[in-house]
């Protein structure tokens, strides 16, 4: 089995740490001039997204966590589980409930989507920075709002709701942020 | 397209610096030569060397041309052995400003090889050269005089505990409850935990606004330090802090030569528990005990930390030319 000591971590390697794979931030090397050295790293929980800081003893090892991040077009969902198909191989894979997690609501069928396999299971689903999603309902805006300003909340065909501009209408297709689940503009036609 | 175009050359500390840095080298040379302390050097590569746990040294290896056989020499880790040889052969005071070099040592506030300003007080004890190191950070930083506090102390103030009669259970626990569990539910070494909690829940927070002494550290954490007349379960070591750094190390310095054996022996007895090879004692050090180390003290300061705090830096990488990585 892999191990992977203290002076190997850096930011991306991959721990396996109180049985969940862990993904290293930053580590900072502290020795007293006389004593003990330790390692303080700041460390991400990559099934729980918890991000923590940790001091180890200089020089201790750990089980390297078998993390790989694949690029996979999202296909459909049956409910129970989300279908995702690697473009090349057509080799496709299931990710559960718990991994789509909140991002469920910016699965877009065909997009991009990063996944995080832990020994070949889906662990993370993360989307593409930008979505596009056409708007099922929200109120009719005042006219002569051009600049935006105030927005009002809009219902996506995902579910997602989203502030808009107060100009944008139901059946418009708009452009999300997922990593802030912001507006950012409606779709180029 | 040439690639070496790519390679960053440049020094690391940016000449403005460099001009600063060599501003304050200059005033520690007049303050030790205003006080009649003489500068010597040292040799870098000796036959011997330390045999302290948690030091890694850098060895190479000599083709003798007198001799058939290769020779291992040890770069310093510091110049105490040789700078005491000195004081036994009756130098008198005397000072140093040396590259000292630890292995596995790295970041933002180490540097494997770095600059160390060591000195020797004959007649002095710990606290009169804190006195004296204390007006030497005063006219490096400008600040305040410092204030000082027991290790005993540190620890009742910060986190409640006495660091010299609680339990190793007890210790474990409150490490645990610190959110150190992973060390500290089976480390069996007082010391370590001790090291840990002072690393982790007290440098940060003391020596804030002007620096600070802390002294009569443990005896099982003693080094080279005499151990107390008054109290046996410490030992005559401080050490300085300034806005969480530690800057500087120093001994009411054992003379007595058995005591010193001891050490050594007890020391390469932990390394063995540890699976590291023992350490040849050094015979020409202990051999300059026996003929009498003059009663002093002695203090060794990080110059590359005294300079980024002076300088206003964040990393030691921004006050040295070239760091480890680019040297």
């Amino acid at each position: 089995m892999a191990t992977i000591s203290t002076n190997e971590f850096k930011a991306g390697v991959k721990i396996m740490l109180d049985g969940e794979p862990c993904n290293i931030l930053e580590n900072e090397y502290v020795k007293p001039g006389k004593g003990q050295a330790f390692n303080r790293v700041k460390l991400k929980k990559l099934i729980s997204g918890k991000s923590l800081e940790k001091t180890f003893k200089s020089g201790e090892s750990f089980e390297a966590a078998d993390v790989m991040d694949v690029e996979l077009s999202y296909l459909y969902t049956d409910g129970e589980f989300w279908h995702f198909m690697n473009n090349e191989s057509f080799e496709q894979i299931a990710a559960d409930e718990k991994a789509v997690g909140d991002n469920i609501k910016w699965l877009v069928e065909n997009d991009s989507c990063t996944i995080t396999l832990w020994n070949g299971t889906p662990i993370v689903v993360s989307p593409p920075n930008f979505v596009e999603l056409e708007i099922t309902e929200t109120d009719p805006g005042l006219k002569g709002d051009t600049a935006g300003t105030g927005g009002k909340p809009a219902t996506l065909t995902t579910g997602a709701v989203v502030r808009v501009p107060l100009f944008v209408q139901t059946g418009e297709v708009v452009k999300v942020d997922t990593r802030s689940g912001e507006y950012a503009s409606r779709a180029q036609k | 397209m040439n690639n070496r175009s790519h390679l960053n050359w440049r020094p690391t500390a940016d000449i403005q610096t460099l001009r600063q840095r060599a501003v304050i080298i200059a005033d520690i040379r007049q303050f030790f030569a205003l006080r009649n302390v003489l500068e010597v050097e040292t040799p870098s590569l000796s036959n011997a060397t330390v045999s302290d746990l948690h030091m890694r040294v850098f060895s190479t290896q000599f083709n003798d041309p007198m001799s058939p056989q290769q020779r291992t020499l040890y770069l310093q880790t510091s110049p105490e052995y040789a700078m005491k040889r000195l004081l036994c052969a009756g130098s008198g005071a005397i000072y140093q400003i040396a590259k000292a070099f630890r292995n596995e040592e790295a970041g933002k506030h180490h540097n494997p090889e770095f600059t160390m300003l060591e000195w020797y007080r004959p007649d002095f004890d710990h606290v009169q050269l804190m006195n004296e190191l204390d007006e030497l950070v005063q006219l490096i930083f400008g600040c305040e005089p410092s204030y000082r506090m027991t290790y005993q102390q540190a620890f009742k103030d910060y986190l409640s505990l006495d660091p010299l009669s609680t339990s190793l259970a007890e210790l474990q626990k409150r490490g645990c409850t610190l959110g150190y569990e992973h060390i500290c539910r089976d480390e069996q070494d007082k010391d370590t935990i001790l090291q840990l909690l002072f690393s982790h829940e007290i440098e940060p927070k003391i020596g804030i606004q002007r620096p600070c002494f802390i002294y009569n550290f443990p005896a099982s954490q003693a080094a080279l330090a005499r151990i107390n007349l008054q109290d046996e379960r410490v030992a005559e070591r401080f050490e300085l802090y300034y806005k969480g750094i530690e800057l500087a190390n120093g001994f009411h310095e054992l003379a007595n030569v058995h005591e010193q054996r001891q050490r050594f022996n007890a020391d390469n007895d932990q390394r063995l528990a540890a699976n590291l090879p023992p350490v040849t004692t050094d015979a020409l050090f202990l051999a300059g005990l026996e003929s009498g180390l003059p009663n002093c003290a002695g203090v060794a300061v990080g110059i590359d930390r005294l300079i980024m705090l002076a300088l206003d830096k964040t990393k030691i990488a921004q006050v040295i030319t070239f760091d480890y990585q680019n040297a």
